[in-house]
């Protein structure tokens, strides 16, 4: 199972963290800080895992991919393959490469909604579903025009609905 | 006015956009933004306008995600955006409630609706929603009420809704192991689907399953088979690997079918991750298939000397994994491994020092230790200390078992000490200690280390080192016997500089000089008398040899310099020190005394050699190593009332004296059982206690037990010198008794020799507890409701010879379950013991249905 999500800028920024068993916010921002930590000490060139256990427990992993000025990293147990999970990344980062042509850090600054509908593809309830990443563009192209037309839709009705409903 | 104010919301509303814009126009302080932001959806989250509302809320889930703040508070707002019809907000509702729901959240219930509703949609990205938010945060109660939609789902047309459904499925059977008899057989039959997204994650969803209890699952080891002979698709022979990895391991037989191919995958050119899961399953649970073996260890060299540091670093772990069984493999790497020592990577660095550690025996010992010690000198400090760490906790292991020249490993731990970032002070002194507490023939080394210790000037001001420097103060005082000359030993303890520790051991350095003090006039007064009195003749004779002969004037100007050392000391402010600095001083005052009367008064120097005798006998008991479970093994004085103690006691711990009790007839009177099972209780842990320390058979055992019961007082008193690790077999002959006092004095009269193989070890003493062995909780229980599920439905999808088989058998067992209970009532058992016997029941049942999917196996074979 994959335990948990981030990607986080070199500064340490988190730009998108999803935890796949709950855990109090609070916890949630330590975890973060504690693996950036680990990560900016670590120097180019090196093996792409970290030894994990003292933040997330026995029996957990960590892979991590930097690229520009963003580091992902997944955090997950030992039902995965640390080599597949470093592919995973990669099938992540291509999917987002298709998605906004040429991702940078400020593309999955702003799109909060559409970054969770691509991981949501591949990663489901932290079992890896999907790792094509022409599907997952299909899946969320539908999902976007699905969000558009309710808008259209709503346009009018929205406001009247809204004073019905007072 | 709230309309108006919700309509001046839902009109001039930031979006997350907005949000996000605003926050990185935030030079310093986000957080009052923040916080202003917060202001401003608590407020547009009440609007009754639902997109003003969804809106308000993802902007909340992203403050959540990424800044942490709480939105436990708007559980409420989630469902009913969730309720909403645009798919847009029905998005982010879902999304909101995923994140940050647990399953204490009052408004949890309120969902089960709206995900039916969801699940039953014709719009398959809804249905999807709801199953992605099922899988995160469903409940015992959620995944019981959607059970049929979830069914329902795994037999769909759409592969998209089917994998999710199929994924769903992890959590609704770990939440809810019934939906099993619903959905398992949908479940398994996608095992055989051709479309590779289905078969994807129907075989994640057992390769899960399998982690958790792979006993029930190994009938479907044809299926597994299959996929693992057929399939070129690297994610879906992964999770096969690992689903063989388990079932393999409780099942040898299987290993053997699943051997080829795995070899066949590793044969072809397949990506290394792929490669390294065939490695990682041969070497963890195939590891006695000896061509699979030899094979998945040629292609761990080649991850050695790869250029991509993750195989370098996976191949090392790959060995650390075969390393227990076969140590062949290590051994062959062995120069990939030590040149692994100075990769730049640390993991790494890590992984090879643990292989290396594990390569240690008594034959090489010396030489890892030697190329370690060089790696510490080089290394960073934090490089440096694992690789300290390492060596002490191999060395030490098992009562030092793999040391044979104790001569050696005490430099070494001399060596350690000065290596400049070494930090491990603590366990280098612990070590020392016990060294000259267990190895009467490595005391004179030690005090010769201890010295140099205690004059190097470089580790007085590390106070990372000062438990060391204690160490080797307490030795050099405790062992003064075996140094060349005791004024040195004084001068070094007594050095100026020694105001830089701490007065804890500034203490232990002034008692040590007391002890070096009275024997040094001990050995003056026995060189004087040794021609008058025989009987002092013979309790020194081995010292007047070992120590230079004091002379009137090496002795005055002994006690001259401890007096001038300490008088400065009996003002200090720590009483500790200043109280042991003026028991010196009391005691060189009296003693200077009758020294120097000596020359006119030859009564007075009687009167000084008896109280120099007095005090050294006061220091003569020897010190040995102390169990730490000591208390534990005093018996019980025979006169002791305890009953009426006890009779509270047996409130709390009734579960644990009533098997005593029980296992005797009950006509007792209360109290007699009482104090009957306490005299018990302490037998059967004595019984624990020896049987606990390993590979000691059972009858030898309890026979150890009864001696212990018979001679209790015996193990008591002499604590110390019997308490030898008995377990250990080939031991045993040399461990029987405490060495007797002729033995070391023939050893240590041997002028100390370099590295020699021919020396024997010397005598190490042991304790009972050297080897704990920490019983585990036992974790099957958890999964217990679900792997009975799973074993059930597949007993359904066995061959009907074994269905009838099955039937008469389960039949059997509720009866004798049922017996059992009537049993239980009858005697009145504790709760606590009532369930412990239950479980005990249901594993056996386990066992009992796990031997026959064995057959089906060999269906298979």
């Amino acid at each position: 199972m994959i335990k948990a999500v981030m990607m986080m800028n070199t500064q340490g920024k988190p730009r998108l963290a999803k935890f796949y068993d709950y855990m109090p916010v609070e916890k949630q921002q330590e975890l973060i800080r504690g693996v950036f930590s680990v990560l900016c000490s670590r120097p180019e060139n090196v093996s792409n895992f970290l030894e994990i256990d003292s933040l997330f427990g026995p029996d957990s992993r960590l892979v991590y991919k930097h690229y520009a000025t963003l580091y992902f990293v997944l955090v997950f147990d030992g039902s995965e393959n640390e080599l597949a999970m470093l592919d995973l990344i990669q099938v992540l980062v291509e999917t987002l490469d298709k998605c906004f042509s040429n991702v940078c850090e400020l593309d999955i600054v702003f799109n909060y909604s559409k970054m969770h509908a691509v991981l949501d593809e591949i990663v489901f309830g932290g079992q890896v579903l999907e790792t094509s990443s022409a599907e997952v563009m299909k899946a969320v192209k539908e999902i976007s025009k699905l969000e558009a037309a309710s808008n259209s839709i709503s346009l009018v009705p929205k406001s009247v609905s809204g004073w019905r409903g007072r | 006015m709230a309309s108006s104010n919700s309509l001046m919301d839902s009109l001039f509303q930031r979006s997350l956009e907005d949000l996000i814009k605003g926050i990185r126009l935030q030079l310093h302080g986000e957080s009052s933004f923040i916080s202003k932001s917060l202001d401003e959806i608590r407020r547009e989250i009440k609007s009754t306008d639902l997109s003003t509302k969804s809106i308000a809320l993802q902007k909340l889930s992203y403050l959540a995600a990424l800044h942490g703040v709480d939105m436990s508070w708007a559980a409420f707002h989630a469902v009913e955006v969730v309720s909403s019809s645009r798919f847009e907000d029905k998005r982010i509702g879902y999304h909101a409630i995923a994140q940050s729901f647990n399953d204490q959240t009052p408004v949890l219930l309120l969902i089960t609706n709206q995900l039916r509703k969801d699940l039953n949609s014709s719009n398959e990205y809804e249905v999807s929603l709801a199953l992605e938010c099922l899988s995160r945060i469903g409940t015992d109660d959620l995944a019981r009420d959607l059970t049929s939609e979830v069914f329902t789902l795994l037999g769909s047309s759409k592969a998209f809704v089917k994998k999710k459904a199929i994924g769903v499925v992890l959590r609704v059977f770990d939440k809810y192991p019934d939906a099993v008899k619903v959905c398992f057989k949908r479940l398994v039959e996608n095992l055989e689907s051709s479309d590779p997204h289905i078969l994807s994650a129907v075989v994640g969803v057992f390769c899960e399953l399998t982690t958790k209890d792979p006993r029930s699952y190994l009938p479907l080891a044809p299926e597994f088979y299959k996929i693992l002979v057929d399939s070129r698709n690297n994610w879906v022979l992964i999770k096969v690997l690992k689903v063989f990895a388990k079932l393999a391991s409780i099942e040898p037989r299987l290993a053997k079918k699943v051997a080829d191919p795995i070899c066949e995958h590793m044969r072809r050119n397949v990506g290394k991750s792929l490669l390294f899961e065939c490695i990682r399953t041969v070497v963890s649970s195939l590891s006695d298939q000896e061509t699979a073996l030899k094979l998945a260890v040629a292609r761990i060299r080649d991850f050695l000397v790869d250029d991509d540091p993750n195989l370098r670093y996976l191949g090392l772990h790959a060995l650390s994994i075969v390393a227990p069984k076969h140590l062949w493999a290590v051994l062959e790497n062995r120069e990939a491994i030590v040149k692994a020592l100075s990769d730049e990577d640390p993991n790494v660095k890590l992984e090879a020092l643990h292989l290396l550690m594990a390569m240690v025996n008594e034959d090489n010992v010396s030489e890892i230790s030697r190329i370690l010690m060089n790696y510490a000198l080089k290394s960073d400090l934090l490089f440096c200390n694992e690789v300290i760490a390492s060596v002490l906790l191999a060395c030490s292991r098992n009562s030092y078992e793999i040391i044979v020249d104790f001569d050696w490993y005490v430099s070494l731990l001399g060596e350690m000490a000065r290596i400049p970032h070494c930090q491990r002070g603590q366990e280098i002194g612990h070590q020392l200690i016990d060294i000259g507490m267990r190895v009467k023939d490595a005391r004179r080394e030690l005090v010769r280390i201890s010295r140099a210790l205690l004059i190097d000037p470089a580790l007085l001001g590390n106070q990372f080192l000062h438990p060391i420097l204690s160490a080797a103060a307490w030795a050099s005082g405790e062992y003064v016997e075996f140094s060349k000359t005791s004024y040195d030993i004084a001068e070094a303890l007594l050095q100026p500089r020694t105001s830089l520790l701490p007065p804890s051991i500034r203490a232990i350095y002034i008692h040590s000089t007391f002890k070096v003090l009275v024997f040094s006039l001990k050995a003056y007064f026995s060189a004087q008398d040794s021609t008058s009195s025989p009987l002092v003749e013979e309790s020194t004779n081995y010292v007047s040899s070992l120590v230079n002969a004091f002379t009137y004037e090496s002795i005055s100007s002994l006690v001259d310099m401890i007096e001038l050392g300490l008088c400065s000391l009996s003002g200090t402010l720590d009483v500790e020190v200043q109280e042991r600095a003026k028991n010196v001083l009391g005691f060189t005052g009296m003693i200077k005394h009758k020294i120097i009367e000596k020359v006119t008064s030859p009564e007075s120097v009687i009167e000084a050699s008896r109280a120099v005798a007095f005090m050294e006998d006061v220091f003569s008991e020897e010190l040995g190593p102390v169990s730490s479970t000591a208390q534990e093994k005093v018996p019980l004085p025979d006169g002791l009332e305890l009953n009426e103690n006890l009779e509270d006691l047996q409130e709390i711990c009734g579960e644990f004296l009533k098997p005593v009790v029980d296992s005797n007839s009950n006509s007792f009177s209360s109290s007699e059982k009482i104090s009957f099972s306490v005299a018990k209780l302490r037998i059967s842990d004595q019984l624990e206690a020896s049987s606990s320390s390993s590979s000691h058979p059972p009858e030898s055992a309890s026979l150890l037990a009864e001696h212990r019961k018979r001679h209790g007082l015996y193990y008591l008193s002499s604590q110390k010198s019997d308490d030898h690790d008995d377990s250990n077999g080939n031991n045993n002959n040399t461990l029987n008794e405490y060495p007797p006092a002729n033995e070391i004095l023939a050893d240590s009269f041997n002028p100390k020799k370099k590295m020699n193989q021919s020396k024997p070890r010397p005598v190490v003493v042991k304790l009972d507890e050297g080897d704990d062995i920490k019983m585990k909780p036992d974790g099957s229980s958890n999964h217990e409701p679900l792997s009975r599920a799973i074993q059930t439905a597949l007993m359904g999808k066995g061959k009907e010879k074994e269905r009838e088989k099955d039937n008469p058998e389960r039949s059997l067992d509720s009866g004798t379950k049922e017996q059992s209970l009537r049993k239980d009532k009858k005697t009145k058992k504790k709760n606590g013991e009532k369930s412990s016997k239950h479980r005990s029941r249901r594993r056996s049942d386990k066992d009992a249905s796990a031997a026959k999917p064995v057959d089906i196996v060999d269906f298979l074979l």
